[in-house]
């Protein structure tokens, strides 16, 4: 817990020179805001369907018009906060725990443990993302939470390479090792020291991924492996506004431009986040540990 | 980079494309739908239960499955990759057939994002918090954050049915036909890449050596091209393997988009027709694609780097 404060005792630090940082949560806020109160705030029923209103151009009734069953498309798009957001946030923070968890297993322990956990990590990152959450799919039947199931195993990886990289690195650096001659306890020396200088990299990368994984998943449910109809899902959305694209582009429009938006403030949160956290890279823009091919040993 | 290491990392790449290979099998075993129905159904036949049967007998699927698994294994290892169930040919002349599109592709789009980031990345170190730094910025974000597919669709919407300027369905024949989604993967990849190309030529810029290069007269363009250019080369070398690596795989959502006649658009249609064959080879095909890239990553530093070389030897 102790790592958890002192991390919070930075950021607030920090952030008392970044306003623009509060300007990214308020607007990650509004987000969470508009999921949360979808029901308030759509101007319809999002599943209503009447036919005598399909393919209406937006209007004042309709703002961003209606698709192909007369259904509002921006009572769909608030709803589709909902599952996009969520689903995001459940992806990531399963795969940054359960990956970091295993990298830093990995990392601790080397030999056998480390060579098994690597080499099937290098096997599911040369797997196709696309072909195992397919399969996936197939297996189970495509839906926005096996779409989640088939990612989880892909992703998870990234996590566990940048997890034991850092603890390889931590483990060997003078700080620890002057405390670790000092006689603290191993126990201790996981808390007050390798988690955090670990924990700040990992809550960077996962900020990040939560766009990142929004567009894979509104990928998948745009290729028709994720979210089934009738759901208010923003992929899902595109991929039925496709065949309609010259007479009614606002089917394909709104629900791109609100996966847009929404990704482009987690990212610039993401980023917001790493310069306040992570001083040292302040500016560098990716995490190049994690593009670094694992050292095979 | 001796032999040695060499057949190390050779030997990893078989353990690993095997391992692969089981996990797929596996995967498509346990996954519901059946082939011999699915091969009926193509051709628009509703079977009976006794053709289904025999038919299932044929292509061997009634055997164990690890039977099935190491008749496969063979097979593949003799060059023989089996017969697509849905579309009744040779694997490897669909993958064939597929490659070259998809090799087309990921060049030009490779190409493309080469022309643009590269500039933009060195301007905008060279010029930090210029006009062009935000813009070079602002274009990153918008290509990191925008959906490829919604990129893609803006782009058809826009070009092709609105001004009318290109095809809206390719066959990858022409070379209007590649422009729209080789556009589409460089937009993504011009946002990665300038970020990158920046922060690598930034790091070289704070080098000892420009300095010393500054302090003999050389003029700034010199610097910049002859010699921080090729150092920070290092870094994107990586990156551009993997880019490289996940284009020669194929692009499903782009393909799809564009019905691009490429390999990732083949996998989806082969995942959602239970075409085990064709999944499979696939699977391998990427697996490979990947690793060779890799591997040749390392080659390269190891001959672009001094330092590397020597670390490999000790």
């Amino acid at each position: 817990m102790s790592a958890l404060r002192s991390i919070w005792r930075n950021t607030r630090r920090a952030i008392g020179g970044r306003r623009i940082f509060g300007v990214y949560v308020a607007l990650v806020v509004v987000i969470i805001l508009v999921a949360v109160f979808a029901k308030q705030i759509a101007p319809m029923d999002p599943y209503a369907a009447n036919l005598s209103d399909a393919f209406q151009p937006p209007s004042a009734e309709h703002w961003f018009g209606t698709d192909k069953l007369g259904r509002d498309i921006a009572s769909r798009i608030v709803y589709g906060t909902r599952i996009s957001l969520t689903s995001a946030i459940i992806l990531v923070l399963t795969i940054s725990v359960v990956g970091s968890f295993l990298g830093v297993i990995a990392g601790h322990f080397g030999g056998l443990v480390d060579a098994v956990i690597m080499r099937i990590s290098d096997m599911m990152i040369s797997f196709p993302g696309i072909v195992l959450a397919i399969a996936v799919a197939g297996l189970l039947g495509a839906s926005i939470r096996n779409a989640i199931i088939a990612l989880a195993v892909v992703s998870w990886t990234k996590y566990a390479r940048l997890a034991r990289s850092l603890v390889l690195k931590i483990r060997h650096s003078d700080f620890v090792t002057a405390a670790e001659l000092s006689g603290t306890r191993p126990g201790r020396l996981m808390r007050r020291y390798l988690l955090p200088s670990a924990l700040p990299t990992l809550v960077i990368t996962a900020a990040t991924d939560i766009g990142t994984m929004m567009l894979e998943l509104a990928g998948l449910s745009f290729l028709g492996f994720g979210a089934q109809p009738p759901q208010a899902e923003w992929g899902l959305m595109l991929n039925e506004g496709r065949a309609y694209l010259l007479d009614s582009p606002w089917l394909m429009i709104f629900p791109g431009a609100a996966i847009s938006v929404t990704v482009i403030v987690f990212n610039l949160l993401g980023d917001a986040l790493r310069d306040i956290l992570d001083p040292r890279h302040a500016g560098q823009d990716e995490d190049v540990v994690e593009l670094v091919p694992a050292p095979l040993s | 980079m001796d032999a040695r290491w060499l057949a190390r990392r050779l030997g990893q790449i078989l353990v690993v494309l095997v391992g692969i290979s089981f996990i797929t099998f596996v995967l498509v075993w346990l996954a519901p739908g059946d082939p011999a129905q699915a091969m009926y159904t193509s051709q628009g036949i509703t079977p009976t239960p006794e053709m289904v049967e025999e038919m299932r007998a044929r292509l061997g699927l009634d055997k164990p499955f690890l039977t099935q698994y190491v008749t496969w294994l063979g097979n593949c290892l003799h060059g023989n990759f089996g017969t697509s169930y849905s579309l009744n040919k040779p694997v490897t002349d669909l993958m064939l057939a597929r490659l070259w599109p998809t090799i087309k592709l990921a060049l030009a789009s490779l190409v493309l994002m080469l022309l643009v980031a590269v500039p933009l990345g060195m301007a905008a170190a060279v010029r930090q918090g210029s006009v062009i730094d935000h813009l070079a910025r602002g274009f990153s974000f918008l290509g990191v954050s925008m959906p490829n597919f919604w990129f893609g669709l803006l782009l058809i919407w826009a070009v092709a049915l609105k001004l009318g300027l290109l095809p809206v369905v390719s066959t990858g024949k022409g070379l209007d036909q590649l422009i729209m989604p080789a556009v589409t993967l460089a937009f993504a990849m011009i946002g990665r890449y300038t970020r990158q190309v920046r922060t690598a030529v930034l790091e070289e810029l704070n080098q000892d050596y420009v300095i010393g290069a500054r302090a003999r007269g050389m003029s700034e363009r010199t610097i910049l091209w002859r010699h921080v250019l090729p150092n920070a080369q290092l870094p994107l070398l990586t990156l551009l393997g993997l880019s490289l690596g996940s284009l020669l795989g194929g692009t499903a959502v782009v393909e799809v988009v564009f019905s691009y006649p490429g390999l990732g658009n083949m996998a989806v249609s082969a995942v959602t027709s239970y075409d085990y064959p064709l999944v499979q080879t696939y699977v391998l095909w990427i697996a490979l694609i990947y690793m060779v890239i890799n591997l040749l990553v390392d080659i390269s530093y190891a001959r672009l780097d001094p330092r590397v070389r020597r670390g490999a030897r000790s």
